[in-house]
């Protein structure tokens, strides 16, 4: 368990600018973090491995990945999070979390989602625990993922839609401070990502780092040796954190944070929008959801409105020790475009037999654009099944000329 | 010394006779000219300190109707620079505390970077910090500032620069401050502290929270005024709480309504504005009632 930046400090980045309602409950946050997840007070961390195990399905394979490799040319493994249970890596801070609020003798969890993924992670770990969930889902996200609404209400969660805004995940962020803030003494706040105020990236991290711990010892255990480089999505960064923590001292290995470049890099001062969610590439420091980081936001530090084919991925923030890995160079930030997503999203579907979340294909894409600068050895994070996508990208494949794509015509009338 | 921070400033003068009545608008709600004109209502209504809320995309901690205000007073284009504008055009005689989230104030001039030739090469962001925001605001009148998404851990860059222009730092205190928090928040606080008066976010209730009563307790001790906000709504809520030992009431949510009701029903300004000011007495007189109802408790103490 890394301890790194033990005080949520990443640089100039982190902090924990929250209510002061909130500040009591951060600290006993903190405090409970230190004690269960870094000490393993009363074997929490081995209670969660264990958990993560039986009821999640650990450890996941490093699978190599056959017909990929022979188009590229090189050797490109996949880390197959999305045979973790629920779908996506996501149950690994879900499943933390709220063990977490367990020990700390909470009484409710609430969460908020984007895509749904983590919503549906934490509906399952609060079902699988007994504990009562709410979770916090904005209007058009609710629209656009509909079978992962289904997911949560069928694990006993309330879903409570969020109208503010433009109804997506930075709403719902907001929204579930407000309940945090309100019902502060007997409630644990389960965050979806690596943001938020201290400790929740630290914290996050370490419950998703068994990613890379897995996949550093499954490649070794394959090739002998270490990858030249690792892949990840990146949206809050999440997967990308779990993905490269054990790596981060692993000079040689080049690391690769793929956000999604939307429609364009282009950014719309005047309307407030960017139609984007590359934060990493194109954001400016300041404050948002509790912590110092990258954001997408106008000159005078209000808040884009961001835009991404994922829902996963559509946040205005990233977490604060991404943007500062960014800012050492020690990762590098890159993106690729919703077209060159939806192409892998195909291509990885028919040439591996692996349907992809749309969020996953951005870093297929890239792998598509840029494999010969990646060296000989590649391994990506395949960060979530597709399945929870299929009404999305059956819409967006109708409105492109995607070669790759089959025809649905014959079968509409949807899914 | 806790209160001494300011030393005899304009927030702390306004408390001195008898309990301050402070009423919350969001700057430029529904718009520019209205919203002055609400504003100065308020101020003949007898207003002792007006806060001018600063509208930001994520404020996390305003409940619907605060929140609705926001994207009003946005969508109308309010901004840092004609927010100071407004405060210089408002024609009123009581001290001004600007309320607000932290990244407006640490993104003001962060495009103005110290000069074109190095203008990415210093700090992230520009590297000035909070120090361009309060030099503007001081220069426009404004007495203080309250930043619900800064606690006292992060708050010393902006501290130095109030400390510097001489401009106040109101801090919150929830009803979940105490012990050590307590002590530490209370030694950044100027002005005045303001008691959140129960947990959750802002918005009119119909009770008082008994939250507000084991706050006070816990800051009887400490001699800066004690300005309780949060779920405040009529006059009978200011009197209850100023009879309990406040030093003035905060009042934001049910005056927001009032500026919602006249978008909703179209009503002219001018209605609006004198709904605000009869609004805005009822609140005082209640609260300067609670406090004649105290006086005797105070006078044996």
């Amino acid at each position: 368990m890394t301890q790194r930046y033990a005080d949520g400090k990443f640089g100039d980045y982190g902090g924990q600018y929250v209510p002061e309602v909130l500040m009591p409950a951060i600290e006993e946050l903190t405090d409970a973090y230190e004690r269960y997840v870094l000490g393993n007070e009363d074997g929490f961390m081995d209670e969660f491995r264990a958990r993560l195990r039986d009821f999640g399905g650990r450890p996941t394979p490093t699978q190599y990945a056959e017909r990929l490799s022979d188009r590229y040319d090189r050797e490109v493994y996949l880390k197959r999070e999305d045979l973790l249970h629920g779908g996506a890596h996501k149950l690994n801070n879900a499943l933390g979390q709220v063990l977490l609020a367990k020990y700390m003798g909470k009484e409710r969890i609430v969460a908020e989602t984007g895509a749904g993924q983590h919503g549906t992670a934490t509906a399952m770990a609060a079902a699988h625990l007994g504990m009562p969930c709410e979770i916090y889902m904005g209007e058009r996200d609710i629209n656009r993922q509909r079978p992962n609404v289904f997911r949560m209400r069928l694990n006993g969660s309330e879903i409570t839609p969020v109208t503010t805004g433009r109804g997506t995940l930075k709403e719902a962020i907001s929204e579930t401070m407000r309940d945090w803030a309100t019902n502060v003494e007997d409630t644990h706040y389960v965050i979806g990502s690596i943001v938020g105020p201290h400790p929740f990236p630290s914290m996050v991290r370490d419950f998703h780092s068994v990613i890379s711990t897995e996949t550093r010892r499954q490649l070794r255990e394959q090739t002998g040796g270490l990858p030249d480089a690792v892949l990840a999505c990146a949206g809050g960064g999440s997967n990308t954190m779990g993905m490269f923590t054990d790596f981060v001292d692993d000079e040689d290995v080049e690391l690769y944070a793929v956000e999604a470049g939307g429609s364009t890099l282009d950014v719309d001062e005047e309307a407030g929008v960017a139609p984007n969610s590359a934060s990493l590439s194109t954001g400016e420091e300041g404050v948002l959801h509790g912590a110092r980081t990258k954001l997408l936001q106008d000159t005078d530090g209000q808040i884009m409105e961001s835009h991404s084919i994922s829902s996963g991925l559509d946040y205005a923030g990233v977490g604060p020790e991404l943007a500062h890995l960014v800012d050492e160079e020690r990762v590098n930030a890159v993106n690729v475009d919703d077209d060159s997503a939806l192409e892998a999203f195909h291509r990885l579907s028919q040439l591996e037999g692996v349907i992809p979340a749309l969020e996953t294909a951005h870093a297929f894409g890239y792998l598509e654009e840029h494999h010969e600068e990646l060296g000989e050895t590649i391994v990506l994070n395949v960060s979530g099944r597709g399945d929870k996508d299929l009404q999305a990208a059956i819409e967006e494949t109708e409105q492109r000329d995607i070669e790759a794509a089959p025809s649905m015509a014959e079968f509409s009338g949807g899914i | 010394m806790a209160g001494d921070r300011g030393g005899g400033s304009d927030l702390e003068a306004a408390f001195a006779d008898g309990p301050a009545f402070v009423p919350y608008l969001a700057a430029g709600d529904p718009d520019y000219d209205s919203a002055l004109a609400y504003v100065e209502a308020l101020a003949r209504g007898g207003a002792d300190v007006i806060e001018l809320g600063l509208p930001f995309s994520e404020p996390i901690a305003e409940g619907p109707t605060i929140q609705s205000a926001v994207v009003r007073a946005l969508n109308a284009g309010m901004t840092p620079d004609r927010f100071f504008a407004f405060v210089e055009d408002l024609d009123v005689d009581v001290p001004l505390v600007c309320m607000t989230y932290y990244n407006l104030i640490y993104q003001y001039g962060s495009s103005e970077a110290p000069s074109a030739s190095d203008s990415r090469a210093t700090e992230p962001g520009g590297g000035q910090g909070p120090r361009p925001f309060v030099k503007r605001a001081a220069a426009a009148g404004l007495s203080g500032f309250v930043v619900p998404d800064l606690p006292a851990e992060e708050a010393e860059p902006l501290r130095e620069a109030c400390d510097e222009f001489g401009v106040d730092l109101v801090f919150i205190v929830a009803p979940t401050t105490e012990g050590d928090r307590l002590r530490r928040n209370m030694e950044h606080v100027s002005g005045y502290v303001y008691v959140q008066a129960r947990t959750g976010v802002t918005g009119a209730r119909d009770d008082v929270s008994d939250q507000t009563e084991r706050s006070l307790q816990r800051l009887a001790d400490y001699d800066v005024p004690k300005a309780v906000g949060f779920g405040i709504k009529t006059g009978e809520h200011a009197a209850r709480i100023v009879a309990g030992g406040a030093d003035g009431v905060i009042v934001g949510s049910a005056l927001v309504d009032i500026v919602a009701e006249g978008v909703e029903n179209d009503t002219p300004t001018e209605e609006v504005a004198a709904r605000l000011e009869a609004m805005a007495r009822e609140l005082k007189t209640g609260a300067e009632r609670g406090y004649e109802q105290r006086v005797p408790q105070a006078g044996g103490n």
